[in-house]
């Protein structure tokens, strides 16, 4: 595969970057590596989107994936459970790892995968239905019934999502269509919480919401991330410092594969970045 | 161009309206033309609701009578009687039976072109539904009385009896005599109303936003599940609202029915005995009759009848709807 110099010198010096944070384990909560990357590399049809990405992200830790339109960040976060596999075209090289396992493996129960791997997308999609039959429909496929079972996992997930106190009262009459925005968004986050997963995808989750909802979404997901791996895509470069331990930049190369230019602690991406790019992006001079 | 400005303004926004401008042809073209629809229609609904009562005020017959199952409408006949019970139970049953058979084929038409099919099947079966509908009704008695009215007579023609090992025989039906038949009409009319519940039924589908069908997948829930209880309880208003036109549709239906139903003026019995219904009695009575005499009326009683179904299957689908709304 012909390679350009600028993709890859930096993903040598990534492994540089994450060794360390491995060994101290400042940034995250644990040291237990919960995804691991190697060689992905994403194509639809001819055209590659992502190229070659290799990184960790550790357990109970939030990761943030920055970078310009196009970069690839959210194919790259589809990938992690296998979202991909619904575009027509769309195909995944490398190996996807959780907790060890290689999730694309063509053997891999993409629905059991996906229960462990849940995901928030960027414009809140609730149900046609009920806020109660919204945050119990996972559970519900899932096979279950129990009455007091269900009620009290739709309970904790929406006291989780921060989200109980402002429906409890018509959890059955109102439908989530009949929410505000925010309210939404967080539905959609208690909905994933109650199929109880590992790792909580969100794609630009606060991206369609006024900047209030938005800070009520950055501070469920500090409090999520004691229980949970998250992986969030974001375009806002202050929401990536305020939420995350660890963040990624990616951007375009010349032939429009998106890739990773370095990984590493948050706080030092956006103070001392290694790359010009990184730098460029971060200081507002590109992207 | 600053001139040009003046002169507008010199005009201004209070200029008065040239005589063109105020006659507006085209606004009046369409005005009348929307206008002179609403007249037809109204003048055509008084109309057949006069004549339709008709029965009612100048012959005296009572709703009782109506609702009688005796039909004997010729003045020769020693009793007299305009009993509309056979025909209305015959389209209600008849109809029904066709939706029982059209909706779940139609319905899971449908699922398969929005959720399954790939763009190739999409682009065959799509274009053979329109087809379909294109096919006058003429064509499908046609087949009805050479292919499906042969095939029952000869292949159904002993009883069946359904026994069960106490309670007895539970179920039986006698054998087809000559294969016209309230199944003959029932099985015509689920083939012609495919296209109709199908393609409502499509859009209702395809309405259900892509995000909602991904929002449930990556939940971890497998493509039946997301249909079975997603997409079909998200679209149900349309899927009703695709019945109902169905309905109205089969109700509605004279020609192929009346080709292949038999027409005997007697209640319904059983699916393999000949029934007739509101519409196929008109085409076949209106013929026989003299304007003003009570036997016409009584066909005029029953196309109010019709007039009746139809709109309030309208008023129907108008309240699905409605509800779709508030939902």
């Amino acid at each position: 595969m012909p390679t350009t110099a600028t993709y890859t010198e930096p993903v040598l010096r990534r492994i540089d970057v994450t060794a360390p944070l491995v060994a101290d384990g400042s940034a995250a909560g644990s040291d237990q590596i919960k995804i691991a990357t190697e060689h992905v590399s994403i194509k639809y049809g001819e055209k590659v989107a992502v190229k070659d990405v290799t990184l960790t992200v550790q357990a109970r830790s939030i990761l943030a994936l920055i970078g310009p339109s196009g970069s690839g960040k959210s194919t790259f976060l589809r990938c992690f459970n296998r979202m991909n596999d619904l575009i027509p075209g769309a195909k995944v090289q490398g190996q996807v790892c959780l907790d060890g396992e290689n999730v694309t493996d063509q053997d891999v129960s993409v629905v059991e995968l996906r229960r462990r791997v849940g995901m928030v997308f960027q414009r809140p999609n609730p149900f046609p239905m009920s806020i109660y039959e919204n945050v119990a429909y996972g559970p519900r496929r899932r096979g279950m019934n129990g009455r007091r079972q269900l009620d009290e996992l739709v309970e904790t997930s929406l006291k989780r999502a921060a989200l109980w106190d402002e429906v409890k009262d018509d959890l059955r009459r109102k439908s989530g269509l009949a929410l505000s925005g925010g309210q939404q968004q967080r539905l959609c986050i208690a909905r994933v919480l109650a199929t109880e997963p590992e790792v909580i995808l969100m794609d630009e989750p606060a991206s369609a919401l006024d900047p209030v909802s938005t800070l009520r979404i950055e501070e469920l997901m500090r409090e999520l991330r004691e229980a949970y791996t998250i992986v969030i895509v974001t375009h806002n470069m202050q929401q990536a410092a305020r939420v995350s331990d660890v963040t990624a930049f990616f951007t375009m190369a010349d032939d429009r594969a998106g890739y990773l230019v370095e990984v590493g602690p948050t706080g030092r991406i956006f103070t001392r970045p290694t790359e010009r790019l990184t730098e460029d992006y971060i200081s507002g001079r590109f992207g | 161009m600053a001139q040009l400005t003046n002169t507008y303004r010199a005009t201004g926004l209070r200029a008065a309206p040239s005589l063109r401008q105020r006659i507006d042809l085209p606004r009046r073209v369409v005005f009348g033309a929307a206008a002179s629809m609403i007249f037809i229609v109204v003048l055509l609904l008084a109309f057949i609701t006069w004549q339709g009562l008709q029965l009612f005020i100048k012959d005296g017959v009572s709703i009782g009578q109506i609702l009688s199952p005796t039909w004997q409408p010729d003045s020769t006949s020693p009793n007299l009687s305009f009993g509309l019970l056979p025909f209305i139970a015959g389209t209600v049953y008849v109809t029904a039976l066709a939706l029982l058979i059209s909706t779940p084929v139609s319905v899971g038409l449908a699922l398969f072109l929005s959720e399954v099919a790939p763009g190739w099947a999409r682009a065959i079966v799509q274009p053979a539904l329109e087809i379909f509908v294109g096919i006058p009704s003429v064509v499908w008695g046609w087949l009805g009385i050479t292919i499906l009215v042969p095939f029952l007579s000869h292949t159904f023609h002993g009883g069946m009896v359904l026994s069960l090992p106490i309670a007895g025989d539970v179920f039986r039906v006698p054998g087809f005599l000559t294969g016209f038949s309230w199944l003959a009409g029932s099985l015509v009319l689920s083939i012609m109303i495919v296209p109709t519940i199908t393609s409502v039924s499509y859009d209702a589908f395809r309405a259900v936003p892509q995000e909602l069908r991904t929002g449930s997948l990556a939940l971890g829930t497998t493509r039946w599940q997301t249909i079975r209880h997603l997409l079909i309880p998200s679209a149900l208003t349309g899927v009703l609202t695709a019945i109902v036109l169905g309905m109205t549709r089969a109700a509605g239906e004279a020609l192929a029915v009346q080709m292949v139903i038999g027409n005997s003026p007697s209640m319904p019995a059983a699916i393999t005995q000949p029934v007739t219904t509101l519409t196929s009695q008109i085409t076949l009575d209106m013929g026989n009759t003299v304007f003003g005499e009570p036997w016409q009326d009584a066909l005029w009683t029953m196309s109010l009848v019709l007039l009746v179904i139809s709109i309030s299957s309208v008023v129907l689908v108008r309240v699905i709807n409605k509800r779709r709304m508030g939902a």
